[in-house]
């Protein structure tokens, strides 16, 4: 059977090579962090990092996965700067859409240290928030990059 | 009135076995915090007689002290959980890291638990206060006894009494098995702490959920999961009331997962709470149930809504717009006014369909085991889809749990229970545990649609610019009609949103309503009838200023004038009023232009734009509060638009939570953008034509405008907040598009084509341009690169 590794932990995986990563994840490891929002890569609620770089779960499949390290949103550590600041300036609302926005934020500062405001932006505008709470992402994410440097 | 009962008193602790603990209300076992579904409550029944008890709120204290606070009203974003924290952590002197808090589930001794129209606060506030007094009462009380002290001497701050003047302090937790053999004070008899001793109320409190919600723990309707649960995925009929023919399983049982394919028999339109019916594929997981979906084959009855075509419809209503309606408040004599008239302005406005796309789409769990269902789902109204349940699965509703989960967004769709219906019928017909899963496909092809909604309005001007006749009609299928059949006229809660309650002083006045059959499954939305009907109305009276020469802030303060109160009775108009009683609640003019006044002030209106800017504005009550916008938009000539800068200004009454108002108000521009910009669900051939975000857009970071939110202090009970400040952004953006262009918008979604080549009206030039924004792209972004 072949074996998917998330968050460091080896999940045997029993199913169609064909099957999104997204449901592998939430209903057959379980995890359930990951949301689904749309399921064709244009609201980002299902983002997750693949070899360290975000990705969206419901467009990538199982038999692409596979041999690469996985991370969601229950692998990213509690003190992560995008956590502390998304906290701190007290960014979410209903919260579905946060796992998702967190994962996009932390890989995107990885790469982008300084980035301009703009920058966050284009780089936000694939998460959809139905709270509508951009403003507070986009200034979280800014705060975030800060803190890291 | 509240009756607090103190079930310590009756020994109910012990019948629990193990804790005890300062009770009123019912018991809980502490718990961790957001354990709405691995710990569910578990309310007492034994020991107190019904009828007897019928608080709506909880407040458990237990012998360490910790308090346990059951929240009644499902959270969904607007942060409830914590603003009913804090209005019991006030009101019973605790310390913060003390609470914890419950959900409670869908049983009537929490009383009405429904959460929409922004009623929560202004119906718990009192209540919890109450609760939260008695029971601080009852441990000062117990100070008191034990050291032999006045009542009066003893004062409860921070999670300790205080002998205040011997400065000697005792615990809660050491006064806790006191306080439970004390009598419950009578709750007239309550002295409720006075604002100044508040350190939670009115302060940005961050959620206490925060912590767990950030890293994906919190457990909406989504994450629950149950030990050997299938996945239900189903195949609706594409158009409302249709039904299956036949249909073939075999190509989806042939797909690997697959377990069962099973008829969820129609329900005939009009369905109410009840399943569209279907065809339902269960499987080991949601992706095998979806991949069988795709190999069923379904011959389809699709019944007498198959020609409803939106561009058809959209004629029919103008038809009815332009006709004489049924009149449903009138004031002097419109015609007459209107013929005499040195300046006519007409109007015909149009709203589409639209849907709640909330976040997290449908989703429902439910078990059916020893003939009981429990049922774990995002709600917004735990009792009534308890009460839904029992009725169409004939089942007694003492044998039904319903447990709320977290919501992904409620926006209205989850108060309507047709998924939770559907996996209560797979639970019962496979005597199992089923979770409903729905696509973004499904929820926007088998939605509750927001009424399609067409608007004529006439007004007449005196040759001084006067405005002295107004008739506004309005045309939209009722809300009533997904419950009952041969709804053609809106009831006058839906003409109350926005319609009726014109509070512009008119001499001469007639607002028709047109009747319209409905073809389509109805639901409410964010800012209910109040987004169509304020955005023709917010819109006509700007109409009017401009046809008058006037300066549009001023011409909307002086029409304001008159009784500061509309008196809705006095004038024969049958007005809900939000189901809250008028005298406490009036339609206060006064309170609009205070918004209006407050807005114009912050957003320096007057002050020159640049070339291609204007600046527009709208002011409306809904939901008991007061809104006002301003927004600057600047239109390129190839038709673009972006908006540098907005004011919000909500008058909400009394704000418990000023940081999850402020996001509340950040939330309704984003809203309220996204429903003038983008929200249309068109039909043809009876079936929705939009399927997911790439064809039903909605806001992205990316159309995020500078937003300046003002929160008017006031004394005033609070009211909502979610909805009210929604409505006024549409209409304000459309008129700031008329300044900037002299263009008129009165279709949404706002085509922006019709912007191109926009002359630009001529604003006076002025230094120290605004920072460039970001232009709004015609077509919305879709995903971000990956990078
Ligand atoms: S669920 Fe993957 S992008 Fe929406
Ligand atoms: S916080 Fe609710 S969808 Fe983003």
């Amino acid at each position: 059977m072949p074996a998917l590794n998330i968050n460091g932990k080896e999940h045997p995986v029993d199913a169609e090579q064909s099957m999104p990563l997204l449901w592998v994840i939430r209903d057959i490891a379980g995890l359930t962090g990951t949301k689904y929002g749309c399921g064709i890569g244009e609201c980002g609620a299902c983002t997750v990092h693949i070899g360290g770089k975000a990705a969206r779960a419901c467009k990538v499949i199982l038999g692409d996965a596979v041999g690469h390290d996985v991370t969601t949103i229950e692998g990213l550590p509690d003190t992560h700067p995008v956590i502390r600041a998304f906290a701190q300036l007290k960014v979410p609302a209903c919260g579905f859409c946060m796992p998702g926005q967190i994962m996009q934020a932390a890989s995107f500062i990885k790469l982008r240290s300084d980035p301009e405001d703009d920058e966050i932006v284009q780089a936000m505008s694939g998460n959809i928030c139905r709270c509508g709470a951009y403003e507070r992402i986009v200034a979280a994410v800014k705060q975030a990059a800060g803190a890291q440097r | 009135m509240t009756r607090i009962v103190n079930l310590s008193r009756r020994k109910l602790l012990k019948a629990i076995g193990g804790g005890s603990g300062l009770v009123l209300g019912v018991y809980f076992s502490a718990t961790d915090r957001a354990s709405a579904i691995e710990e569910p409550a578990r309310p007492l029944r034994a020991g107190f007689e019904p009828g007897q008890l019928s608080p709506n709120v909880f407040v458990a204290m237990d012998p360490t002290g910790q308090v346990t606070l059951t929240v009644s009203r499902p959270e969904m974003g607007q942060g409830i959980r914590t603003t009913f924290a804090m209005i019991m952590a006030d009101e019973l002197a605790a310390a913060w890291p003390r609470i914890v808090v419950r959900q409670s589930d869908g049983d009537a001794k929490y009383g009405d638990q429904i959460t929409d129209a922004s009623r929560s606060i202004l119906i718990m506030e009192r209540p919890l206060r109450l609760a939260a007094a008695s029971v601080r009462q009852m441990l000062e009380a117990a100070a008191a006894q034990t050291w032999r002290a006045l009542i009066a001497d003893c004062r409860a701050v921070d999670h300790e009494v205080i002998h205040v003047p011997t400065a000697r302090v005792l615990p809660y937790a050491q006064l806790v098995k006191t306080a439970m053999n004390l009598p419950v004070p009578n709750p007239d008899k309550l002295r409720l702490r006075d604002s100044s001793s508040r350190r939670y109320i009115g302060h940005a409190i961050p959620s206490i959920d925060m912590g767990a919600m950030l890293k994906g723990k919190t457990p909406f309707g989504a994450d629950v999961t149950l030990p050997g649960i299938k996945y239900a995925s189903i195949e609706r009929c594409p158009v409302y009331g249709g039904k299956v023919k036949n249909f073939d399983p075999a190509g989806a049982m042939a797909v690997r997962g697959v377990e069962k394919v099973i008829e969820i028999p129609a329900n005939p339109a009009p369905s109410g709470h009840l399943p569209l019916g279907g065809i339902a594929v269960i499987a080991s997981n949601s992706w095998a149930a979806f991949q069988g979906r795709k190999k069923l084959k379904i011959e389809w009855d699709l019944g007498s809504n198959a020609s409803h075509d939106t561009t058809a419809y959209r004629a029919e209503m103008q038809a009815t717009a332009r006709r004489t309606g049924k009149s449903v408040r009138t004031l002097g004599n419109f015609e007459s006014a209107y013929a005499g008239a040195a300046i006519r302005v007409v109007g015909e406005y149009f709203v589409p369909y639209q849907t709640h796309a909330t976040m997290e789409p449908p989703v429902a769990v439910a078990a059916f085991e020893n003939s009981k269902l429990i049922v774990m789902a995002p709600t917004q109204s735990p009792q009534t889809a308890r009460a839904v349940l029992a009725q169409y699965l004939d089942l007694k509703e003492a044998d039904i749990v319903v447990r709320p989960t977290f919501l992904g967004n409620g926006f209205g769709r989850k108060a309507l229970h047709d998924y939770i219906c559907e996996a209560g019928w797979l639970a019962k017909a496979t005597n199992g545990r089923i979770k409903v899963v729905w696509t973004r496909e499904d929820d926007i092809k088998h939605g509750y649609y927001q009424p399609i909604c067409f608007q004529r309005l006439d007004g007449g001007l005196d040759k001084n610019g006067v405005p002295i006749a107004w008739r506004h009609r309005t045309v939209f299928p009722s809300l009533a009609s997904t419950f009952h059949a041969d709804q053609v006229l809106p009831d006058a809660a839906q003409l109350g949103q926005g319609f009726v309650d014109m509070p512009y002083a008119i001499p001469n006045l007639r607002c028709e309503v047109g009747a319209a059959p409905a073809h389509m499954r109805l639901g409410p939305g964010r800012g209910g009838l109040n987004m169509a009907h304020t955005f023709a109305m917010c819109s006509f009276i700007d109409e009017l200023a401009s046809a008058a020469g006037k300066d549009p802030a001023n011409f909307l303060f002086t029409y304001y004038a008159g009784p500061k109160k509309i008196d809705m009775k006095a004038l024969g108009v049958d007005y809900p009023n939000y189901s809250a009683l008028i005298e406490d609640y009036p339609l206060d003019v006064g309170r609009l232009q205070n918004v209006l006044q407050f807005a114009m002030d912050r957003a320096s209106w007057g002050d020159p734009l640049l070339p291609r800017q204007g600046r527009g504005l709208a002011v409306h009550r809904s939901f008991l509060s007061y809104a006002a916008a301003i927004i600057v938009v600047t239109v390129a000539e190839n038709g673009q638009i972006s908006i540098p800068r907005i004011d919000l200004v909500i008058d909400c009454g009394q704000v418990i939570n000023p940081d999850r108002v402020k996001a509340l108000m950040e939330d309704s521009i984003m809203y309220g953008l996204g429903f003038a910009l983008y929200g249309e669900v068109t039909v043809k051939n009876g079936a929705v034509e939009q399927r997911n975000f790439d064809d039903y857009p909605v806001a992205r970071a990316v159309i995020t405008p500078e937003m300046h939110i003002h929160v008017v202090p006031s004394g005033h009970p609070p009211t909502g907040a979610g909805d009210p400040a929604v409505p006024v952004i549409a209409p304000a953006l459309c008129n700031a598009i008329f300044a900037a262009t002299g263009k008129r918008i009165r279709t949404l979604p706002i085509d922006l084509n019709l912007l191109k080549d926009a002359p630009a009206t001529a604003p006076v030039p002025t230094a120290g341009a605004p920072a460039a924004p970001t232009a709004i792209p015609l077509t919305p972004a879709g995903p971000a690169p990956k990078n």
